[in-house]
């Protein structure tokens, strides 16, 4: 079992200060940007202004011969790529859309795809030769909303794009890329069984991943092929295989190094850049450096999915739900690929329901490709269901937290989507709500109270990270999935702690694909919970090895010799032999078999879902319609937290950019098929004065398939959010609002229609 | 055009360097003088990564240009800390975990301590209302208003 312990010290669980803090708040700490190479060039991509035209030509003689232009790429620079499809974490993806998103072939898909790019001496000389290449578009009719590119007669973006799924197979392209179900029970005898019914249909705009640091890649070939890259990225082993793959390069002659990154959210867990400047590089030979403008990252790089759910629910009159139906239609983008699927799986997996039914449908439009964003998909679909939940508890009168407890899903519940739980933490959280001062504080006029829960899987998958014992017995820790949110700290605590000695004695790092096995990305809450299970591993092998050597010096059997509280030492106590530590070790190495280290090597598997339940009370201002957040509380299952403070963290973070995503954020269109707000002056990200404290409760329920009892927790602050603001807002306002985001100008207006000017009426 | 010659102290340091005309003081910060601690988020002075200080006064270095900042004093973010003491804001936000990915602490960093130089003791409607001018997307602001409260209560106690 876990934890050794120094002089009684347990480092897990505590809040230690980061091990890579000191250079965060002095700005050492090096991010995407801020990597260059003696005679690197800059590179820049030419994006279509229009959202849907076929490419005729593209002449780059031009801007080839202006002084200081060292290559140019197009579509012809890579290799076409068969249609196949791969898993990638919580996604699919499909090469064939993947070459084509990072450089258009025979169509630009989305205002902002990249038709060309430039290495140049300069930004400057970049941004000159970029106007100098001549494209030729065939302006084509675009298609922005979802339910409009499912009509017939709509745009088709891909002639080859048939919908999987459907019987009988269509003859004729759609932009359904594919239509999603899962079931289980019989949902119309459920639904014969409810007492009451509630249908609704909802609607979600794209929101963007928003995270602060822009795209960014430095990358340089040799003239033999080799290849290292600097990169902000979720994944560095998947940037190496994507751009080897993309490029024909061997996965081996690519050495891909994380930078510090910038934020991700899901949005860094694929490719723009990086295979440009990999081609760029190759053909100049030069290193070359890549920064996308933020209205590059808004244009061009992923946002989630907008939607329209319909959901039907119902329940019998003392509150059981028996019957739970949706059908969700996500946005894809330009490439097929939303998260409509787990939007699909976790619509109800909050809950115990004998009757259910879930569609789901992928559908393309003229919008740049979506990327994972936090839960992909989850946070859409149970935002539509928590809505159903609170108009269901209303109509029987019963308390919502009382409604959710009734059907809250717990260990033995066989989930819609397939598995049977395991522990699970959602009563808990809502008991921790319910407990709140907050839960029981009164309320004024335009104030409201809404409360939602919030469910998502979490995974584990291949990790791989070292623990070297130096010659002075202090340890290098070594992992594979970027740091975004305070990961060496979690992983440093607990190398000390399993092999029992100071938390400063560990000094964590990132290494390069060069370093260690395969790591699947930082994504899916995944890096803390695989990383540590890991490093169990890893320590037990040193372990082991001490005592393995100590049975040689104390010439003893290995099984009468433990290592315990940073010590190795016979199990009974001996006269003839002094217990040895690390420290002590690593002195004698050499003489007793050379270096002292351990590899954890493990595909992780028993990921615990992560359940959380969040509270919030707001005010509308009824003369602007402005929504302000009052109080707000977090509580969620965590399994065990490493680091509660990083945990809480996760929490009041993804409270807030749900709260983004419920009252403002959207990507707003013209006629003309172009981004109208590509800037955080138009879309409008939450600031320090739109949000009070988030109240965070960490709730422990222990995973029983992970040594310390982790779940992942990144993901799940992010889906209640959407539905719990819902909820408050129909508390203060007395209107079911179904359209996110719910920004001034929509609120101030179903004000006026309820109650006239100003709620003048209420 | 040629470029212009710039002389002007970065940090308490003299520095001089040449610019072109539509380069921003941070262009010049992260490029040319590879003070890379200033970031660029946005270039439209929105998200105030970039935030230094400009004879004394909050700027977000983006909106700034090379050319404007001839004889003028200007404190970045790697000029906080004192010899190996980390300033109180920085310990604060270290203490109370006020950071996750970290792009966007050099900003906060720099623009809290330019309001408690103005303002020792504000409330905390005071300093959300300070750092409206700073976008962080994954700490959801809570430890970092936190950790500028803790510090301002440590800088008057000196």
């Amino acid at each position: 079992m876990a934890g050794n312990g120094t002089n009684g010290q347990q480092y897990v669980g505590t809040r230690t200060i980061r091990p890579d803090g000191a250079d965060k708040v002095t700005g050492r700490a090096r991010f995407g940007a801020d990597y260059n190479l003696a005679g690197q060039l800059i590179g820049k991509v030419l994006r279509s202004p229009h959202p849907h035209a076929r490419i005729v030509s593209i002449d780059t003689s031009k801007a080839e011969a202006l002084p200081g232009v060292k290559a140019v790429i197009t579509r012809d620079d890579f290799a076409d790529m068969p249609s196949e499809f791969i898993p990638a974490g919580e996604m699919m993806m499909n090469y064939k859309d993947v070459t084509r998103n990072v450089m258009a072939r025979e169509k630009a898909l989305y205002e902002g795809h990249a038709v060309a790019a430039v290495a140049a001496t300069s930004a400057v000389i970049a941004k000159k030769a970029l106007k100098l290449i001549d494209v030729t578009y065939d302006v084509l009719p675009h298609v922005i909303d979802v339910v409009e590119a499912m009509q017939p007669g709509a745009p088709i973006l891909h002639d080859d794009l048939f919908t999987v799924g459907v019987e009988p197979k269509p003859d004729r392209p759609s932009n359904v890329a594919k239509r999603v179900e899962i079931s289980q029970g019989d949902i119309d005898a459920g639904f014969k069984r409810a007492d009451v019914i509630v249908e609704r249909e909802f609607k979600t705009a794209p929101v963007h991943q928003g995270y602060i640091e822009p795209h960014a890649v430095l990358a340089t070939v040799s003239e033999d092929g080799s290849a290292e890259v600097w990169v902000s990225t979720q994944g560095h082993y998947i940037v190496r295989a994507h751009c080897a793959r993309l490029l024909g390069m061997d996965i081996g002659k690519i050495r891909v190094n994380a930078a510090e990154i910038g934020g991700g959210f899901g949005g860094k867990t694929v490719v723009y850049l990086e295979p440009l400047a990999l081609a760029l590089s190759r053909k100049a030979k030069r290193p070359v450096k890549m920064v996308m403008s933020r209205e590059e990252v808004f244009k061009a790089s992923g946002p989630t999915s907008g939607a329209v759910v319909k959901v039907k629910m119902g329940a019998t009159k003392d509150g059981k739900f028996v019957a739970g139906w949706a059908e969700l239609k996500y946005q894809a983008g330009a490439f097929q690929g939303s998260p409509v699927q787990p939007g699909v799986m976790c619509a109800y997996a909050p809950y115990e329901i004998e009757h259910v039914k879930v569609v789901g449908y992928d559908v393309v439009s003229n919008r740049p490709k979506v990327a994972a964003y936090r839960a992909p998909g989850a946070p859409i679909s149970e935002y539509a269901v928590e809505s159903v939940v609170d108009e269901i508890a209303k109509k029987l009168g019963i308390d919502p937290i009382q409604l959710r407890m009734m059907n809250a899903a717990h260990e033995g519940t066989k989930a819609a989507y397939g598995p049977k739980f395991g522990p699970l933490g959602l009563e808990e959280t809502l008991n921790s709500i319910k407990k709140t001062e907050h839960w029981n504080t009164p309320l004024r006029k335009w104030q409201g109270r809404g409360v939602a829960s919030g469910f998502w899987f979490n995974i584990g998958g291949e990790t791989c990270v070292s623990l070297t014992v130096n010659e002075d017995g202090t340890v290098s820790l070594m992992a594979g999935t970027p740091d975004i949110g305070g990961l060496r700290a979690s992983l440093a605590a607990v190398a000390a702690d399993e092999l029992g000695i100071p938390y400063d004695k560990v000094r964590p790092i990132i290494g390069d694909t060069g370093s260690l096995g395969f790591n699947f990305l930082t994504g899916g809450s995944r890096s803390a919970f695989s990383g540590s299970m890991a490093i169990v591993e890893a320590a037990k092998q040193i372990k082991s090895e001490l005592c393995a050597r100590a049975a040689k010096l104390w010439e003893m059997k290995p099984d009468e010799i433990e290592y315990a509280g940073g010590h190795v030492k016979p199990k009974v106590a001996s006269e003839k032999v002094t217990p040895m530590s690390l420290v002590d070790f690593a002195k004698v190495a050499g003489k007793t078999g050379g270096p002292i280290g351990g590899v954890g090597r493990i595909n992780a598997q028993g990921a615990g879902p992560s359940l959380g339940t969040h509270l919030v009370d707001l005010e509308v201002d009824p003369e602007t319609g402005r929504v302000t957040i009052l109080r707000y509380t977090v509580a969620q299952d965590a399994g065990k937290a490493l680091h509660p403070a990083y945990v809480e963290g996760q929490f009041q973070g993804g409270a807030v950019q749900g709260i983004g995503w419920a009252l403002n954020e959207e990507y707003i269109y013209g006629a003309d098929g172009k981004l109208q707000n590509a800037g955080f002056l138009d879309y409008r990200m939450p600031v320090a004065s739109d949000v009070p404290k988030i109240d965070a409760i960490v709730v422990e329920v222990a995973n029983p398939r992970h040594p310390y009892g982790v779940r992942g927790v990144g993901e799940t602050p992010i889906v209640p959010p959407l539905g719990a603001i819902a909820n408050a807002m129909e508390n203060a306002t007395g209107i079911r609002f179904t359209e996110l985001p719910m920004s001034p100008p929509k609120v101030l207006k179903a004000l006026k229609e309820k109650y006239g000017a100003g709620g003048a009426g209420r | 055009m040629a470029k212009h010659h710039v002389e002007a102290i970065v940090n308490g340091d003299p520095v001089e360097f040449l610019c072109e005309t539509e380069e921003t003081l941070l262009d010049v910060l992260r490029d040319t003088l590879h003070l890379t601690g200033s970031k660029e988020g946005c270039s439209s002075g929105d998200c105030g990564a970039c935030s230094v200080t400009l004879d004394g006064r909050l700027v977000c270095s983006c909106l700034v240009l090379g050319c404007e900042v001839g004889g003028r004093t200007i404190e970045t973010i790697e000029g906080m800390a004192k010899g190996e003491t980390l300033h109180p804001l920085q310990q604060r936000f270290l203490e109370h975990a006020a950071l996750q990915c970290g792009i966007c602490t050099p900003g906060f960093l720099v623009a809290s301590k330019a309001l408690l130089e103005r303002n020792p003791n504000p409330t905390e409607t005071e300093i959300r209302y300070w750092l409206a001018g700073n976008l962080c997307r994954c700490t959801g602001y809570d430890k970092i208003i936190t950790a500028v409260q803790d510090a301002a209560g440590a800088m008057r106690k000196g």
